[in-house]
């Protein structure tokens, strides 16, 4: 098996004034051609998952290691967010300027790119994304899933090597959502995507995890299966009686 | 919702480079502020007037923010005349009267007022917010205040959403402003969540900042290009800003 991109290995991360952990002595190891699924219930720890693993939080004990080196340092996760993009859930949090092209621009810019390639690098990010004449478009003017494309161009302008969605599908209707699923088949990039939508997550990725008391568990017997139609049990596991 | 109806156009005034717009505005402006005597502030008035019919600016809006900043005006010239030390005008009324000193102070703001007002509305209200962010930047305004009003801009929308749907919330559920206890605390809890959530935004926005690899130094995307017509708007606007300088120690040499 190839080197893993991520790997964390009894990772413990509280809250702050809170008893209970939210990770307990967590190993996880994210390889660079998978594809995870994470679900689970609101507050069993998905998101600070990923948080950890981006450093925006750091863990009370255990080791984060980004190919094979070890990221403890600000200056070590600095690396980790060139390599690896993070969707945020709510895109009004990710998109911080009043303008498409400079938000887009806004990572290659950090990555050290010369204004000229940051905007060519934005405008070509934006038009694989159908999203070609946004440039000038006021943010605060787009609609939810206008908004959610172009902080997900926001986030492709950097050439991460792998992608973290948190949430991606909430609130869309099923246009955008369908091309938020062809533009993930399409990258072929490694993904972790936490969702509740499980139509979602089987269109894109093949693993599939949940954080039980702190724990990262993989069952593989437990095998998603797509839904053609409404289903009472849609967002719950079920077996189907053959 | 903030619209900005004047910064859309593409008149003579519109189509100038931002960044020599806003050095423009602040030459006027300076011009006419610091003046001790009427005739700087009247050339810059002239100047705006001129500026404003250029930039073909919808009469109705024009109209409604002259009467507001007017409104202010007004108040000053209800007090003013009447406390100014100085040489009585009118008739006392119970020991109140109209000094020349008064109405001469009044006059002369009225005049201040109204010259950086039509400066600022044809120069500064012409430029979208995000160019004159950049605008700010480019010229050497400090990124901390440059970004404070990116910022502001973007998220002002965000927060008075929030706002907005607070308040829905809190009429679904049955409530009515009234002058009442209760509703006084219902506003002042309304008031606290947005600050509360706008505090917990923006600890997520600069997470995400750090996220596309923000290292706490700003670098933009340079949009601007001047021409030629943009170098002559300014020594235009220089040269009126200086001729109203020229004619304040003019006046002043006058007096002495």
């Amino acid at each position: 098996m190839s080197e893993p991109l991520l790997a964390l290995s009894g990772v413990c991360f509280t809250y702050p004034g809170t008893a209970r952990p939210v990770l307990d002595a967590l190993d996880f190891t994210f390889g660079p051609d998978e594809r995870v699924g994470l679900f689970g219930p609101n507050g069993s720890g998905k998101t600070t998952l990923l948080h950890v693993m981006m450093g925006l939080l750091r863990p009370d004990a255990g080791a984060v290691r980004f190919k094979g080196s070890p990221a403890v340092t600000e200056k070590d996760f600095r690396a980790v967010r060139r390599g690896i993009g993070l969707l945020l859930q709510n895109a009004d949090d990710q998109i911080i300027y009043p303008t498409v092209l400079d938000d887009v621009a806004f990572g290659p810019l950090n990555c050290g790119l010369s204004p000229r390639q940051a905007r060519d690098k934005a405008e070509a990010t934006l038009s694989l994304l159908g999203l070609s004449g946004f440039g000038p478009r006021l943010t605060h003017r787009l609609s939810g899933g206008e908004k959610k494309l172009v902080s997900l161009a926001g986030v492709l302008a950097m050439d991460p090597e792998a992608l973290f969605l948190d949430e991606p599908t909430n609130g869309l209707d099923p246009d955008t959502r369908e091309r938020i699923v062809a533009i993930l088949e399409n990258l072929g990039k490694p993904l972790i995507v936490i969702s509740h939508d499980w139509d979602f997550l089987v269109q894109v990725t093949g693993v599939y995890y949940s954080i039980e008391q702190g724990k990262l568990l993989h069952d593989p017997d437990f095998v998603l299966h797509r839904h053609v139609h409404g289903h009472p049990l849609g967002d719950r596991h079920h077996h189907h009686h053959d | 919702m903030i619209d900005e109806p004047l910064s859309q156009g593409a008149s003579l005034v519109h189509r100038r480079d931002p960044r020599f717009r806003l050095i423009a505005c602040l030459l006027l402006s300076l011009a006419a502020a610091l003046a001790v005597g009427p005739a700087a502030p009247l050339l810059v008035l002239g100047a705006g007037l001129v500026l404003t019919l250029l930039a073909r600016l919808p009469p109705g809006l024009v109209l409604r923010r002259f009467v507001a900043v007017n409104a202010f005006v007004a108040f000053l010239w209800l007090a003013l005349p009447l406390t100014t030390p100085g040489t009585p005008v009118t008739a006392s009324f119970h020991g109140l009267a109209a000094t020349r000193e008064g109405v001469v102070l009044a006059t002369l703001i009225t005049l201040k007022a109204n010259a950086v007002f039509f400066c600022v509305l044809s120069l500064l209200a012409t430029i979208p917010a995000p160019a004159l962010g950049g605008a700010m930047r480019a010229v050497g305004v400090p990124d901390k205040f440059a970004f404070l009003f990116l910022f502001t801009y973007r998220y002002l929308h965000v927060i008075s959403d929030e706002y907005g749907r607070l308040a829905t919330a809190a009429r679904l559920r049955g409530f009515v402003p009234a002058t009442s206890t209760h509703a006084y605390r219902t506003y002042a809890a309304l008031v606290a969540m947005v600050l509360v959530r706008a505090y917990d935004r923006s600890r997520r926005v600069y997470q995400a900042m750090v996220l596309r690899g923000f290292a706490g130094r700003f670098v933009s995307l340079d949009g601007f290009a001047a021409d030629r017509g943009d170098v002559a708007f300014l020594i235009v606007a220089l040269a009126v800003a200086v001729a109203g300088g020229a004619l304040e120690i003019v006046s002043w040499r006058g007096h002495v």
